[in-house]
């Protein structure tokens, strides 16, 4: 069994329940894994939710992760991937002065560089966004830090899987057993 | 009475009726052929014991004297019986105190339901009187829990929650109420629950890994079976015995695997793991096919893992895909419950006799018995043993009696020298180790097989974590059997101390109360016993008798229980002395 320790996402589809990010969470606590990121949302199917979970830990130790999560009730299934298995990307959002703007024009070259957008400008700030992988939002970061940030954050890691992953066929397998 | 209690279920699935949440919540236990709960009332949960005061010619509560008595009590009624345990307390300390008892039946795979009161959903997270967030405190101890702030939702919950605890790999499950759903009302029907989508209780069994495992017994020269509680809780005790007899294959079982085949099965070659028998944990390193059934490797079983049966293909049959490859490399993983597993791998099964094979478990039991065994049951010296206490207990329940056992030394010796004739009779904290478990345990299995004689066989320590439950089995009039086993000592951390710790005993010393007096006081027939010639007497009266009785041994101080493999060593490395 592998024992080296790389990045894995651990993709769960979950019922949409109160108390059930708790339980899934303490299954890493209880390992002492620390959480690099986590984010939750709605999957492709109504009323499952979907966890994007990213971890620093061993093959071996993600197989046994995966099977602690399937083994809550309120799991439908989980999977773990490699980086290479995924599609993946964050995003981000920069907020500074609006001055800074016309004060320094290369600001606008980084922006054009780096595939940001700019959400919003009123008199005192702008807002700019941009998705992608984390070397380039902490490049961005870098370069816009020169100049000054108001504020600034970054989201989880969301991913897609290149493999299929069957969930509604497993529902339906469930509806049809009833 | 049975017939009743069925029909009553079938009316209410039938129409609904306008009723309030705590009555929903009998309903609901009387549907689920709840007979026995096991409680303490409080703020939070006063409506429910209001609606159990107008059901009590249906369902019956006992009042414990702690709600960690009362999960206990829940645990020992479940296990002696296969039935869900269900427990109830209030909203704050009181749920706090059901943690212990749930932490145990999780590790130990117990069903238990057990029902909190909760704060008025308006006051929740207020830091309200007696709230606390049992639902996180309890969720890494619970196989599913859930808080419920609606009456219309008890119905439905309730059936999940009884679905949840018995089916697949059993665990409990914690339902937390507030005192408005109680109060609430709602349109009652009662459904039960046929299953849940994102939950498979029992996986399919594979069919080729089944003769894969056929073949590999077939061909095997040295094969050994290790059974642990899976066969109790997938009742295939049959399915067991009819394929060790028929492969010839030697077989010994972890601690909660005990008595599901009886000790005296000529196949039955004993206990593995810590303070297991010699043979078995010796011939773990020398088999070439370790067949493990209904068990989980826990590391008191294998000890250092990296010198387990290194030398062995592994088959695992097993319920829980998180067991499989979790500690211990499997070559052919089996999933499924016991029973189907094992009546699809009887007819692919060669007959054997193995006797060669055996005869070294035999040898190495005839070492043991002449360097442990016999010192243990046959004492010659002048203090009193656990080992003879245990053989009198067999002697005069004809090892027929249901032996209950707490944490340490006398648990020890309670698993290596009870007699079981019956399945289901031994009751103990095997996975979570948990001292006073005994004594409420012993009260709930006593009130689920009142016909079974149970023995409670508790040390000087744990007894009194506790003893207050001498109160319930008073009031109640439970007629079980209690043996302290007295050596005044905390008895194992002492004999780790002494092998581990140059014998510097810390807080292991204990100066105990006159324990028959206290009996007495709650008008317990009580007995104690210094001497050897007095022993047998005592015994036969307790056995005897029938109410309850409190019999007090008081034992070699600082004898050890041996074999033991010292932790991190190899099964092998086990020592007699």
């Amino acid at each position: 069994m592998n024992e080296e320790i790389k990045s894995f996402t651990i993709s769960v589809y979950t019922e949409n329940n109160i108390g059930l990010l708790n339980r899934i969470s303490a299954i890493f606590q209880r390992r002492h894994i620390n959480i690099e990121s986590l984010t939750t949302s709605q999957s492709e199917i109504e009323n499952v939710n979907r966890f994007v979970i990213v971890v620093n830990i061993t093959e071996n130790q993600a197989i046994k992760v995966v099977k602690q999560i399937e083994k809550q009730v309120e799991a439908l299934k989980a999977y773990y991937h490699t980086d290479e298995e995924t599609i993946y990307t964050e995003s981000c959002m920069f907020k500074i002065k609006s001055d800074l703007l016309f004060e320094e024009p290369q600001i606008q070259n980084i922006i054009k560089d780096s595939n940001a957008r700019i959400v919003t400008v009123n008199k005192k700030f702008f807002v700019l966004e941009k998705s992608g992988r984390r070397h380039e939002i902490e490049l961005l970061r870098r370069e816009l830090n020169v100049f000054g940030i108001m504020q600034f954050v970054r989201s989880g890691r969301i991913a897609v899987t290149k493999e299929e992953m069957k969930i509604s066929e497993m529902l339906s397998a469930f509806n049809n057993q009833l | 009475m049975k017939t009743e209690t069925a029909n009553k279920t079938q009316n209410v699935t039938e129409k609904t009726e306008r009723i309030t949440g705590s009555e929903a919540i009998i309903r609901c236990l009387i549907a689920e052929g709840v007979d026995i709960l096991y409680g303490y009332p409080g703020g939070a949960i006063m409506p429910v014991y209001d609606e159990l005061y107008k059901f009590k010619d249906q369902i019956s509560h006992i009042l414990t004297r702690h709600e960690q008595g009362a999960a206990h009590a829940a645990q020992g009624y479940a296990r002696i019986s296969g039935k869900v345990g269900v427990a109830m307390a209030t909203s704050g300390p009181g749920a706090t105190n059901l943690v212990t008892g749930i932490a145990d039946a999780q590790i130990d795979s117990t069903p238990l339901v057990c029902i909190t009161g909760q704060v008025a959903s308006h006051l929740l997270g207020s830091d309200a009187f007696q709230e606390t967030d049992i639902v996180g405190i309890s969720t890494p101890v619970t196989k599913w829990n859930c808080q419920v702030t609606k009456a219309s939702e008890i119905p439905e919950v309730l059936a999940k929650a009884f679905y949840i605890a018995k089916s697949g790999r059993p665990g409990p499950v914690l339902v937390d109420i507030t005192k408005d759903a109680q109060f609430g009302e709602l349109d009652f029907k009662y459904e039960k629950c046929k299953g849940v989508r994102s939950y498979k209780p029992v996986p399919d069994t594979d069919l080729e890994a089944v003769s894969k495992a056929a073949e590999l017994i077939n061909n095997a020269k040295k094969p050994f079976i290790v059974w642990g509680q899976g066969i109790i809780l997938g009742q295939a005790e049959e399915q067991l015995k009819a394929v060790i007899e028929k492969a010839g294959i030697p077989s010994a079982w972890t601690i909660l695997g005990a008595s599901a085949i009886p000790t005296s099965h000529p196949l039955n070659v004993g206990m593995v793991g810590m303070h297991g028998n010699y043979a078995p944990n010796m011939m773990t390193n020398e088999c070439d096919v370790l067949i493990a059934i209904g068990m989980r490797f826990d590391d008191r079983v294998t000890g250092n893992l990296s010198t387990y049966a290194k030398q062995a293909k592994i088959v695992h049959f097993e319920i829980d895909p998180a067991e499989v490859d979790k500690n211990v490399k499997t070559d052919v993983a089996v999933l499924g419950d016991a029973k189907s597993s094992l009546s699809a791998l009887l007819p692919l099964l060669n007959e054997n006799t193995h006797t060669e094979w055996h005869q070294k478990f035999k040898d190495l039991y005839a070492i043991e018995f002449e360097k442990v065994i016999n010192d243990d049951i046959n004492p010659t010296k002048e203090g009193l043993t656990m080992g003879e206490v245990l053989k009198q207990i067999n002697i005069e329940s004809k090892g027929n009696a249901a032996i209950v056992s707490d944490v340490g030394q006398h648990q020890m010796i309670a698993c290596r020298y009870s007699e079981f004739n019956i399945t289901k009779s031994n009751i103990t904290s095997g996975g979570l180790g948990t001292m006073g478990f005994a004594l409420p345990a012993a009260i709930g299995a006593k009130m689920a097989a009142p016909d079974r004689e149970v023995v409670a066989i508790i040390g000087d320590g744990g007894y009194q974590m506790t003893i207050q439950e001498l109160g319930t089995i008073f009031q109640n009039k439970v007629p079980v059997k209690i043996v302290v086993l007295n050596n005044e000592f905390l008895g194992m951390v002492r004999q780790w101390q002494q092998l581990f710790f140059d014998k510097r005993y810390a807080s292991t010393e204990m100066t105990n109360p006159d324990f028959v007096t206290i009996a007495k006081g709650y008008y317990i027939e009580g007995k104690r016993v210094t001497k050897r010639e007095e022993l047998a007497a005592a015994v036969k009266e307790m056995i005897a008798s029938k109410d309850a009785y409190f019999l007090e041994v008081c034992v070699e101080k600082e004898d050890n229980v041996f074999p033991m493999i010292p932790s991190g060593a190899s099964v092998s490395d086990i020592r007699l002395s």
